[in-house]
Parts: C-alpha cells; sequence; structure tokens
C-alpha cells in the first residue's frame, strides 16, 4: 500500500503550479511577465518533438527523433560540458598529483594557484574571447577551467592526506615507486580527486550556460537568451527547467559513480 | 620441573635446527641505538641493545611506552635507520624495508579499496607470480587463516580480529623468514585476542618463522614467546633477555605461569612507574 507521506513533498510543488495557473489566467500578471505552467509545458514540449516530418530518404529515424530544437541544444551544452570537464581535468589530475606528491614542486607552484584559483571562472570571458575569438574554443576553455582548480585542488589534498601506514604497509610488501603511485597513493587519494570532480561538473555546468550566452549560437544557456529577445517568457522558463533537470542527471551521474568507485570507503556505509 | 628444563634446553636446539631451513632467518641486533632529534631536544630511544636471535624462535619485546621497542621493531624493518650500532638478517646489514621481513601492524594498515583477496595478492602481484601460482597462495593462505569465505569483502566490513587476519594472510603469503608484529592484538577484545594468539602459534609451529612480536602485555608474551626481552623505559636499554621455560600449551592460571608474570611484573612496573614520572612531568615523548 502507498502512504500519504510518499506524495507528501508533491504538495508544494504542485500546489504553487496550481496557484500559478490560476493567477496567471485570472490575468494578474502579464504573460510576458509570468505565462501559465500550461503554456510554458506546451511551449517545451513543440520544442521537443521534431519540426518537420519524418523523410525517410534523407535521415535515420533516431536523427529525426532528435532533430527537435530542445534535443539539439540539450546536446550541444552537454558535449560542451563534456569536452571541457575532460580538458579540465586531464590537465589537472597529472599536476595534481605530481604537486601532491612532490613537496618541491608545491612549494614552487602553490602561490601561483593561490592567486589564480578565487578568481571566478566567469571573469575570464573577455580575456576569452580576446584569446580564443567566439565559437566552441572560448566556451571550452572556459569550462574547462571551471573545472581544472576544483580537482587540482582536491587532487593535492587527497595526496597529501594519505596515510602514512598504507605507504609503509606496502614499501614492507616490496613496492616500487610506480606501483605505490598506482595502487596506493592514487586509491587513497581517490575520494578527494572524485569529490574534487563532482564540484568540477557542477562548476562546468555553470559556465557552460553563461559561456553559450555569449560565445555561441546554440546550447541551452543561448537559447533562454534568444528567447528573451523576443519576450519569449515561456520559452526561457521551459528552457531553465530543462538546464535544471539536466544539472540533476549530471550531478546523479556523478554520485553514482562515486558510490560505486568508493564502494570500499567507510564513509559510505549505511 | 624436570620437564620444563628439558624444554629450557630444547627450544635453543630446535632453532637452530630450523635455521638452516628455508622458512626462517637468523636476526642479529648488535649494539642498536637511536637518537631521535638533536641538540637539547635529543631524545634517546635506544642505547646499546643487543639481542642475537637464532632462526624459527619467537621473540616478545616486552616494555612500557616509550622504551623503544616499537623503534627497534622498525629498525628491524628497515622503516627508521638506527643511529648507530647495526642490524644483519640471515648475515646481511639490514638497509631498507622489504618483503622478506613481513609486518603486520597494530593499525592493520590493510588498504581499504582493495578487498581481501587483493590485500592478501598485492605482495605476490609485486612478486611478479604468474596468476595460477598466486591463486593457489591465496587459496591456501586464506584456508589457515580461515579467510575463505571473506575473500570478496572489504576491510570496511570486517571485524577487528579478521582484519588482523588478512594483515597476517597478506605477509604469509610471501612467506618471509621473519615476521614482525607490532602490537598487532592490542585493539582486540580479550577472546578475540586469545584466539588470534592460538592461531599464530598454529601458524609459527607450521611455517617455523622467526617471529619477533612487540607488546605491552606481559600475559601475552609469557603465552606466546620462546624468549622475552625486557626494554627500560628511555633510554631504551637490555634489563632482561630469559627463555620461557613453560612448555606449550600454556596454562594461563598455572603457578609456573603466574610466578614468571610475577617476576615481570615487577620489572616492568619499575620502567611503567619512570614512564609515569616522565608523563607527569611533561617530559615523556611517545
Amino acid at each position: 500500500m502507498i502512504r500519504l507521506s510518499t506524495f507528501r513533498g508533491a504538495f508544494l510543488p504542485v500546489g504553487l503550479l496550481i496557484v500559478w495557473e490560476i493567477a496567471s489566467r485570472a490575468g494578474l500578471f502579464s504573460a510576458v511577465v509570468l505565462p501559465p505552467p500550461s503554456a510554458v509545458a506546451a511551449r517545451w514540449f513543440a520544442s521537443l518533438v521534431p519540426a518537420l516530418p519524418h523523410d525517410p530518404a534523407t535521415q535515420s529515424y533516431t536523427a529525426w527523433l532528435f532533430s527537435g530544437e530542445l534535443p539539439h541544444d540539450a546536446v550541444a551544452s552537454l558535449s560542451r560540458v563534456i569536452a571541457g570537464f575532460a580538458i579540465g581535468v586531464g590537465l589537472a589530475l597529472p599536476i595534481g598529483l605530481l604537486m601532491g606528491t612532490s613537496d618541491r614542486l608545491y612549494g614552487l607552484v602553490n602561490p601561483l594557484l593561490q592567486i589564480l584559483r578565487p578568481i571566478p571562472p566567469i571573469a575570464y570571458i573577455p580575456l576569452a574571447i580576446v584569446w580564443f575569438g567566439l565559437g566552441n574554443p572560448p566556451a571550452l576553455f572556459l569550462i574547462a577551467l571551471g573545472t581544472f582548480f576544483p580537482v587540482l585542488v582536491n587532487t593535492i589534498a587527497g595526496v597529501r592526506q594519505v596515510d602514512s601506514i598504507y605507504v609503509r604497509a606496502a614499501r614492507n610488501l616490496g613496492a616500487n615507486s610506480w606501483t605505490m603511485f598506482r595502487r596506493v597513493i592514487l586509491p587513497a587519494a581517490s575520494p578527494f580527486v572524485l569529490a574534487g570532480m563532482r564540484i568540477g561538473i557542477g562548476t562546468a555546468f555553470i559556465v557552460v550556460i553563461v559561456a553559450e550566452m555569449i560565445a555561441v549560437s546554440d546550447g541551452l544557456g543561448y537559447r533562454i537568451l534568444e528567447a528573451r529577445e523576443y519576450m519569449w517568457s515561456d520559452k526561457i522558463i521551459g528552457g531553465m527547467l530543462t538546464i535544471g533537470v539536466l544539472g540533476l542527471v549530471i550531478d546523479g551521474a556523478m554520485s553514482r559513480l562515486n558510490d560505486h568507485l568508493l564502494r570500499w570507503h567507510r564513509g559510505l556505509e549505511r | 620441573m624436570t620437564s620444563t628444563a628439558t624444554l629450557r634446553r630444547d627450544a635453543p636446539a630446535a632453532a637452530s635446527a630450523s635455521a638452516s631451513a628455508p622458512g626462517a632467518a637468523e636476526i642479529a641486533i648488535d649494539n642498536a641505538s637511536k637518537v631521535f632529534g638533536t641538540g637539547e631536544g635529543a631524545v634517546v630511544a635506544l642505547e646499546d641493545v643487543s639481542v642475537a636471535i637464532p632462526g624459527g624462535q619467537f621473540v616478545c619485546l616486552l616494555g612500557p611506552s616509550g622504551c623503544g621497542k616499537s623503534t627497534l621493531l622498525n629498525a628491524i624493518a628497515g622503516f627508521s635507520p638506527l643511529t648507530g650500532g647495526a642490524i644483519r638478517m640471515a648475515g646481511r646489514p639490514v638497509t631498507e624495508p622489504g618483503p622478506d621481513r613481513g609486518m603486520v601492524f597494530q593499525e592493520y594498515a590493510l588498504f581499504p579499496w582493495m578487498t581481501v583477496e587483493q590485500n592478501i595478492r598485492f605482495g605476490l602481484d609485486i612478486k611478479g607470480l604468474a596468476r595460477g601460482e598466486a591463486d593457489a597462495i591465496v587459496a591456501r593462505i586464506a584456508g589457515t587463516l580461515g579467510l575463505s569465505d571473506f575473500l570478496g569483502r572489504f576491510p570496511k566490513d570486517l571485524s577487528g580480529g579478521m582484519r588482523q587476519r588478512v594483515a597476517i594472510a597478506r605477509i604469509l603469503a610471501l612467506d618471509p623468514p621473519v615476521m614482525l608484529m607490532d602490537e598487532p592484538f592490542g585493539a582486540l577484545d580479550a577472546l578475540t585476542r586469545r584466539t588470534l594468539q592460538d592461531e599464530l602459534l598454529r601458524i609459527w609451529a607450521e611455517y617455523r618463522k622467526t617471529i619477533v612480536f612487540v607488546t605491552h602485555s606481559i600475559e601475552e608474551a609469557i603465552y606466546l614467546a620462546d624468549r622475552i626481552v625486557v626494554l627500560t623505559y628511555r633510554p631504551g636499554r637490555m634489563k632482561r633477555d630469559l627463555i620461557v621455560p613453560l612448555s606449550r600449551p600454556r596454562d594461563t592460571a598455572s603457578t609456573e605461569f603466574n610466578a614468571l608474570k610475577r617476576e615481570l611484573a615487577a620489572l616492568v612496573m619499575e620502567e611503567q612507574q619512570r614512564y609515569t614520572r616522565a608523563e607527569m612531568t611533561g617530559t615523556a615523548v611517545d
């Protein structure tokens, strides 16, 4: 039997939607300021489905299914996040591992890192455009930057906090430096590294929306800014909700990956 | 009393017989000294300790905190070099850690990201053993320590006693001639502790390793060891070096056991009092 309490969390959002719908229809505010949820849903659905009928001669069914504006933008944003995240992690991980292992390198690089780290990635936008022009390159640069610092800082911390007892045990069992690094330091630091990646992908997702508003002409960030030009508030809200759902999916996937990779970790005992 | 006297002579004889066997190696500790720090803050942890341990002997290092017993063990393990004197194993000087001196830590030091099986296999992987060969060793050692049903578990899902079994299995898999144990059962409850002591004795009897075992439990030392070395509190010097004249299995309730316990307790408590005084005056360093 399903209990009433299962639905308790739904009361407030559903109630809010009903009040909003009634208020909008009653003409309490104009459709530009706050369109009714039904209009948002209709607009959202219209952008989700393909604009043209399926033509087997020119495209496959799957391609057609995703030919709507919204799927196209979602894929564009998501692939930017993934590409930028991969670049950011690809740079931060080796540098972080080296800085965590070598005190000399840490002493050399850390002051610079502390100066650069507090600058929000968004503040790099003008410079990114000067350097890379418009299009994907500045967007990827900004996303990679947003990923880079959280992953770097966490990787350094992760390596530096590795309990020396593991290092002693591994040396006692005959481990050379490479085995030590690969099978002891890296896994021991992995909870920190993964925490950094989770923060990093969250930042990447914020940055992609901003970067799309400025540098490119597709993606969810571009689309909601474009909708503003025409005062399509229903489209703006639909786009915002899509961004929210996509963010939730990314974080959920990251969290799943975390739970799997850290299934050995004490902190995850339930 | 005659039977124990016979055993008293038998123990070193058995030990020297196994010294030539590949399973065990002798350890020679000559004038071992260790000073931590320099100048006024220098702490003499060990001073001129000499012990010749024949292959196959079970030696307990006994004393209060700060008597240098762990320092000596770490020096044998090669983790922390001496500042004076030398340690040789099977004639070769000890310079660095190695799998020929398997160490069991009080904190287990299992790799939490590896399963029980991966932990036991770790040293075998490093040795570059063929998969089938390693599989056979893991299965046999896991069987010996009653871990066969736990191979897929992670350490966090095991009790302290089980974790320490894995730690013992991990070094036993490498078949080291020497096992070093740093208060391995110190964190366990009394019953688990006794079970593991019995297991260790059984393994020792079967595999004939040289064992150096650090403890501050007098009863544990008498229960386990062929020989007990009592160290003084700071600087750590040799206070007493005695052979345990009791046959195994040992009865902790027997008159002989308790006579020895009383004798050792008097020795250890002298040092414990020095430690307590140092602690009270704030000069104790762990």
